[in-house]
């Protein structure tokens, strides 16, 4: 009751009223819609892994995970990409301290173990396919190769943004822009992170066990 | 509607113009000591699945499975924690929110696809006179 009279109140002395007030304005809404996008690429993700649940086992007379994957191979790309997150996190320390010629080595560091990941993952996947064991040769390997290349594409866009972004800093210094893009392109590198312990816990340690 | 009183300098905060504390936009501040312990755990959640598959350390293939997943989980949590920086508090819990609607979604896609075909075979009909004569 008091509330009625009080809008009415300020509708006389003219002042507008907005019936639906807006309860939250983040700072950055940027970094809460990079979030979103994360999440809907973890969606697509996930009906990839559920493709690779459904056909890991369908070989088509064909050879299995236990035959094809080399866990010691697995464990240096995993580890380089393990050291591209925390070189990256390093870089945004570097950031955050405004520390210009320090964050572009991190960020460099962080390319060349991603570039290196994409190299040994090529690398292996040549190595199948040199052995018959490509795409076409079973559901298995159909899921195997579409899950992790998306995985691997997302890793190589990630290089393409991370390089521009290096140009971007180069030309304009740390600026405000600049500096969220870093954040959102951080978010996105250690997101595939996290898909990657997905990959190589599902795909390969689950694969060789069978 | 709410009964709270917006107070004008709040409302100025729409405008956009942001000055001070402006780049971690509702994250919160990366530390070195964050990012190190994210790493010293990853490391170790990451080389005793290796270790269990490597070195065949179980008879038993499921127990393994199950544990690998298990430290799996743990290390997306770590990882999230440590290296993502999300927690209750960011972007005033929307992130958090997305992202249970998130798991909620990939948890039904998983499982529901892996229950619903995994006896997938069974339920088909029979392709040949052969299977058919040997149907259970």
């Amino acid at each position: 009751m008091s509330e009625i009279t009080a809008v009415a109140a300020r509708e006389t002395v003219g002042v507008p009223q907005f019936y639906v007030e807006e309860e939250y304005h983040p700072e950055n809404g940027t970094l809460l819609g990079f979030w979103l996008y994360l999440m809907s690429d973890c969606l697509v993700f996930a009906s990839l892994f559920a493709a690779y649940g459904v056909l890991g086992r369908n070989y088509a007379a064909g050879p299995s995970g236990a035959e094809l994957f080399k866990l010691p191979i697995v464990a240096v790309n995993t580890s380089l990409l393990l050291l591209s997150s925390i070189t990256y996190g390093f870089a945004v320390l570097e950031m955050q301290r405004s520390r210009q010629g320090a964050m572009l080595i991190w960020l460099g560091l962080t390319g060349l173990l991603g570039a290196g990941f994409v190299g040994v993952e090529l690398s292996e996947f040549a190595h199948l396919i040199h052995e018959g064991a490509g795409p076409q040769r079973s559901a298995f390997l159909s899921s195997f190769f579409t899950l992790v290349s998306t995985h691997g594409l997302h890793v190589t866009f990630g290089i393409v943004w991370l390089v521009t972004l290096m140009v971007q800093v180069v030309l304009h210094g740390l600026i405000e822009a600049n500096r969220r893009r870093l954040i959102c392109l951080s978010m996105f590198w250690h997101f595939l992170d996290v898909v990657w312990i997905g990959v190589f816990t599902f795909v390969y340690l689950m694969g060789t066990l069978r | 509607m709410s009964a709270h009183s917006e107070s004008p300098v709040h409302a100025d905060d729409h405008g956009g113009h942001h000055t001070h504390h402006e780049h971690d936009g509702g994250m919160s501040h990366a530390t070195l000591k964050g990012y190190v312990t994210g790493f010293l755990l990853s490391v170790v959640l990451t080389a005793i699945p290796f270790w269990l598959v490597m070195g065949k350390v179980t008879a038993n293939p499921t127990v393994t499975a199950l544990v690998i997943l298990g430290f799996a989980a743990v290390q997306i949590v770590v990882h999230i924690m440590y290296f993502l920086h999300m927690d209750t508090k960011s972007q005033a819990g929307w992130s958090m929110l997305a992202l249970i609607f998130t798991i909620v979604l990939v948890v039904i896609m998983l499982s529901g696809s892996l229950w619903v075909m995994f006896h997938l075979k069974e339920n088909m009909m029979p392709a040949t006179a052969e299977q058919m004569r040997n149907m259970p």
